[in-house]
């Protein structure tokens, strides 16, 4: 059974794709199917390539001249890589939340009308509507409502990360791409994290990246292996961690490596 | 014995460090002593202008050996006119430089232009004033200040300003040159404060769909304020103080005019010209009180800076 029978509603589908940092070959013929408001974990070594195909799916990469992706990556059956595909409406629908906590230089609620006002011309109410909404769904709201006019910058370092989250949902994307997002924050406030992402997989496609495989075990449903720029495993989270079906899945996630 | 031993070496540790903390000490003293030193001296060599004159010598414009008359407007208003013009227009083209160099220009480009900006604040002051008299003063006149004659001179409020004969030399070219002298500081501390900004930062900005002008406006220039704000410091302090360029171009003509295009004075370029001249102590005296005045207005620049800062963090909110 492929990953693309088990999936019935495909949120992205990369196809064939390649990508390289100058002439290094970082990824190599991927084919993958992320699956719509479900979270999909990329695991694998340092280096093997997942945040680099995780950084695909915005073109993040687009900002260095010597980075470049080849082959399909389509968003509800458009291809993103297409060179005529707005970046900027392609990132209103694509929100990103990175390794450590990176609030703006400015108070909470701007942090997050930042995102907003890049896109929509909202009044002062709908504004603070749409603030409370974000900073709600980011699990954040009763810590700081009382402080919005407050700098982002002097929450801790977990209330951070969750006000980057707030910042990415706010502008209603349809996928929200983590990439090890816990990696910087203690064990509380990760698990404040992971249980937001819980939450978060009702209204939005999850892709996460992350070195923690107990991590990916507890909040993704959908793991990929990755390893030296292959892709090796995909499936359902519980297979690839109790049945996977290659040896060198199995040699990683039961730590003989890596 | 290896106690012993033991003991005496911390002594001597204990001797050198006591000897170390207190050479620091006296090296940051001499520092304070020193300025407190040269504020003393200006003020005692200013007296006697300072009892001739009194405040009236601020908002007096007469500048006359003959009969012994002497106040400090002109030279004051140069200054502050001329640093002005050149902060209004070298700060936008340094941000614009910086923000070449730090996100848009390609890699291979980079380390040349860095290097060519630095190199720039490495010329001597009087090449800029060589330069500027005859090379750029004729061409300015012949070209610009025409048409400023021309197009801006006859609009309403800033006609006044720019209309006048085309002479070359003047305020606006004094400003002009200014602000060619101090882009290569601004725009230097402005390409080293953008490039520390975290890689993440940006990336989060541009990931929301932000365009470079809007990371660099609404997130990188907050980030970097302080040292956006302390190169800008850093040109007007040069700007303020800057003698021999300034002393070939603006005319050195102690006259007070609406018109940039006129020749006026600035503080210290009054101070190079006439030290030589002044005969009478009331003469010299006048000329020290204006050294002290601009070290006044340095001081008080640094100040509001430091105070703009502060508001700029309290705007921010708490915690910054």
């Amino acid at each position: 059974m492929t990953a693309e029978q088990i999936i019935s509603a495909p949120k992205l589908i990369v196809r064939d794709l390649n990508f390289y940092y100058g002439a290094d070959r970082a990824l190599k013929d991927i084919n993958l199917v992320i699956p719509e408001k479900m979270v999909t974990a990329f695991i694998g070594p340092s280096g093997c390539g997942k945040s680099t195909l995780l950084r695909t799916f915005n073109r993040m990469y687009e900002l260095y001249p010597k980075q470049r992706a080849e082959g399909e990556i389509l968003l509800d059956g458009q291809n993103l890589l297409d060179k005529k595909q707005d970046l900027n409406n392609l990132r209103a629908k694509i929100g990103m939340v990175f390794q450590k906590p990176t609030p703006f230089p400015m108070s909470i609620y701007d942090n997050i009308a930042f995102g907003v006002k890049l896109y929509e011309n909202l009044s002062k109410h709908d504004m603070d509507e749409r603030i409370e909404w974000a900073l709600k769904k980011a699990a954040l709201w009763t810590e700081v409502k009382d402080k919005l006019k407050q700098s982002g910058t002097g929450l801790s370092g977990g209330q951070q990360q969750r006000l980057c989250i707030a910042r990415a949902i706010a502008v209603k994307p349809q996928v929200l791409l983590l990439d090890e997002p816990t990696s910087a924050l203690d064990p509380i406030s990760t698990a404040h994290i992971e249980k937001l992402i819980d939450e978060l997989k009702k209204d939005f496609t999850i892709v996460i990246v992350t070195h923690n495989m107990q991590q990916a075990a507890r909040v993704s449903d959908f793991t990929a292996y990755m390893y030296l720029g292959d892709l090796i495993e995909f499936g359902d989270t519980s297979t690839v961690f109790t049945n996977p079906k290659r040896k060198e899945t199995e040699d990683y996630i039961t730590g003989r490596f890596g | 014995m290896t106690t012993l031993l033991h003991e005496a070496s911390l002594k001597r540790q204990t001797v050198f460090d006591m000897l170390f903390r207190n050479l620091t000490r006296l090296a940051a003293f001499a520092v304070l002593a020193l300025l407190a030193a040269i504020i003393g001296s200006l003020i005692v060599g200013s007296m006697p202008a300072i009892n001739a004159f009194g405040f009236s010598f601020l908002t007096s414009s007469a500048w006359n050996p003959v009969t012994d008359e002497y106040g400090a407007l002109i030279p004051i208003i140069g200054t502050l006119v001329t640093s002005g013009i050149a902060l209004l227009i070298a700060i936008p083209v340094s941000f614009g430089i910086a923000i070449f160099l730090t996100e848009l220009s390609p890699r291979w480009l980079r380390r040349p232009l860095g290097i060519a900006v630095e190199l720039l604040a490495g010329i001597p002051s009087i090449i800029y004033g060589m330069w500027g008299l005859f090379i750029f003063a004729p061409l300015f006149a012949d070209h610009v200040e025409p048409w400023l004659n021309d197009h801006i001179g006859p609009l309403p409020l800033l006609g006044p300003f720019f209309s006048g004969p085309p002479m070359g030399i003047g305020m606006l070219t004094a400003g002009i040159i200014l602000a060619i002298m101090v882009i290569p500081f601004i725009a230097s501390v402005m390409r080293d404060v953008f490039d520390v900004v975290p890689t993440m930062l940006k990336e989060s900005a541009y990931g929301l769909g932000a365009t470079t002008w809007e990371v660099m406006w609404n997130v990188v220039l907050p980030y970097t304020k302080i040292g956006v704000v302390g190169g800008i410091m850093l040109g007007l302090g040069r700007a303020l103080g800057e003698t021999m360029a300034v002393t070939f171009v603006i005319g050195n003509a102690h006259e007070l005019h609406k018109s940039l295009l006129m020749p006026g004075n600035s503080i210290s370029s009054a101070l190079a010209n006439e030290f030589t001249e002044a005969v009478g102590d009331l003469y010299t005296s006048s000329l020290i009180e204006l050294g002290l005045i601009l070290f006044f207005i340095t001081f008080v620049v640094l100040s509001l800076a430091r105070l703009m800062l502060y508001r700029l963090a309290k705007g921010e909110g708490q915690g910054a």
